[in-house]
């Protein structure tokens, strides 16, 4: 039988089961098996192509070959499987970004390879070949700089802030277009290299002024450019699997990204040329004093908690910085044996990426049922008698729905202040993300407890056991 | 494979892609960008592909091996993470249960 045939059919099924697990991703049921469907239709691909080499009539691998596959293979799968295995949940957002980076390293380096050394100086090759090291240096660059802020080894340096930060990214944008040109009539090996700096320099300019808060939505699209990157590489080597595979990230990539831009209704312009939010505010924001901070105790906090009926805690980024997820399972644990009904209040961008409360809550072992998304628990606020703000700030602001000069208006938020009291644990007045003053803890109802989360919340437990709480 | 094939594909892809995804729960906004990172070191084949058909030339070789190595990085890698994000989704229809 024809070798090629074989190989189109095998093909044929993992786009089948490639479309089918990005499919099954999107949907709560489905997600675990779809990604595994996914995974299993990436081995197929490589049996699928293996297969095509081998049996194929005068082209055999070479040992050599085979050598150089199982060294990058080893080597390549297992550093990915430890650090997917060892990395922390809470840094999730940055070992995406850090994967995606070698996606694109991978795409750049097939490129450099061909370009040098099996060019077949075909006009559509040479333009992958192009494409390909322009969006794969992009997409490398970018998302290491991504990881790198995220994970707090970069801040965000203030002359990026400035306008001039257009000027110097335009000013690259166009050295690159013209390697791009040049190269596209004539290949030299330094028009390459030129390529290679402007496009990776061109990545970093364009990531470096966007702030923590917007990552998420640069990692989504950096995705989707490293499926761009694939797509060139497969008109590269002339690979319709690389091509269709490429393209469907590509594209999925970008609508989750508008889907993400959405839930921060943000942009996807202003994420990307706007700067931070903070840099924004600054201009609009006159008066940013707080006038009426009330500060209370965790004894007042845990006499409140006691006589409450209906407690709903806020989670965000601060929670999970802390680790604290486990404590604040246990002061849950105690309320609920006292008949107290506690759910958690999920806002969508809470933390550092769309679903990091779930993944942080789910790994304390809270009960699916009590994460409760926004729009189905902001009817139960004014029910409520206490609210637990912990570590959340942006996405509690009630400024996103009443001052239309606020750079968050429009933004959909809790609304928390509607319950009957609301305490804020955080560690001090420091703003948000956004940098934006929180109206919400001038409001009378409102108490601050400063204090670090997983301190406060193991106090809290203690001044709940002293009181009789959850002793039954 | 001549090149309005290969843009067939291209395009087919596409917009194969862009009905892919119509709604998505917040919750999988990780998982799924993380699934489908995975999903774009498909340029692993390209890496083999560039190894195969290398011959004796080291240079390309080693460029193609380390081109998989990063590949695969993003494959293995990324596939593990996203499981273990949804194996913590997982939990709640097993404690509905009891």
């Amino acid at each position: 039988m024809n070798v090629s045939l074989i190989q189109s059919f095998i093909n044929l099924i993992a786009v089948l089961l490639l479309a089918l697990g990005i499919k099954g991703l999107s949907k709560v049921r489905s997600a675990k098996e779809a990604n595994r469907l996914a995974a299993f239709a990436m081995f197929l691909s490589i049996i699928g192509l293996l297969t095509y080499y081998l049996g194929k009539p005068g082209e055999g691998i070479t040992q050599q070959s085979w050598l150089w596959i199982i060294i990058g293979t080893f080597i390549g799968s297992l550093l990915g499987a430890i650090l997917a295995k060892r990395v922390p949940m809470t840094s999730m957002p940055e070992t995406v970004a850090l994967f995606n980076g070698c996606g694109g390293m991978s795409s750049l380096l097939v490129a450099i390879g061909v370009i040098f050394f099996q060019r077949n100086e075909t006009f559509i090759q040479d333009i992958s070949i192009l494409i390909s090291i322009f969006v794969g240096s992009i997409t490398f660059s970018g998302s290491i700089i991504a990881m790198a802020k995220l994970q707090g080894w970069l801040s965000t340096p203030s002359w990026t802030q400035s306008k001039i930060r257009h000027l110097i990214n335009i000013s690259i944008a166009i050295i690159s277009l013209v390697a791009f040109l040049n190269l596209i009539q004539s290949v030299n090996t330094s028009t390459i290299w030129l390529l290679v700096i402007s496009s990776t320099i061109l990545g970093i300019g364009v990531t470096l002024p966007i702030g923590g808060a917007d990552m998420p939505v640069v990692i989504s699209l950096l995705n989707s450019y490293s499926g761009i990157a694939a797509a060139a590489a497969g008109f590269v080597v002339g690979s319709q699997l690389l091509i269709v595979a490429g393209a469907m990230v590509g594209a999925a990539g970008l609508i989750l990204t508008q889907v993400m831009c959405k839930g921060m209704n943000r942009s996807l312009v202003s994420v990307l040329f706007g700067g931070t939010l903070s840099s924004q505010s600054k201009k609009l924001d006159s008066g940013g004093e707080y006038k009426n901070i009330t500060s209370c105790s965790v004894e007042e906090c845990a006499l409140t908690l006691e006589a409450a009926n209906k407690v709903i805690i806020v989670p965000g980024y601060g929670l999970a910085v802390a680790q604290a997820q486990h404590t604040l399972r246990e002061v849950a644990k105690i309320l609920e044996q006292n008949d107290i009904d506690v759910s958690y209040a999920i806002h969508p961008v809470a933390g550092r990426m769309p679903g990091h409360m779930n993944v942080l809550l789910a790994e304390a072992d809270v009960p699916y049922e009590q994460l409760k998304e926004m729009d189905n628990i902001n009817p139960d606020f004014p029910a409520t008698d206490v609210v637990l703000v912990l570590g959340a700030n942006d996405v509690v602001n009630p400024q996103a729905k009443s001052d239309q000069n606020s750079p968050l208006y429009g933004m959909p938020v809790l609304d928390v202040q509607e319950a009957r009291t609301v305490f804020v644990i955080k560690r001090g007045m420091s703003a948000g993300y956004s940098g934006i003053k929180n109206d919400l803890f001038d409001l009378p109802n409102t108490s601050m407890v400063f204090g670090d989360a997983k301190q406060v919340l193991s106090e809290l437990m203690a001044e709940l056991k002293e009181l009789g709480v959850g002793a039954k | 494979m001549d090149f309005s094939q290969a843009f067939w594909v291209l395009l087919l892809g596409s917009l194969l892609g862009l009905e892919l995804i119509g709604k998505v729960p917040p919750t999988l906004h990780t998982p799924l960008m993380s699934g489908a990172n995975a999903i774009s070191g498909i340029t692993m084949l390209a890496a083999l592909t560039l190894i195969i058909t290398a011959k004796n030339n080291l240079p390309l070789l080693i460029i193609g091996s380390i081109s998989l190595g990063f590949a695969l990085f993003n494959v293995v890698g990324g596939f593990v993470v996203t499981d273990r994000m949804l194996a913590m989704f997982n939990r709640k229809p097993s404690k509905k249960l009891k």
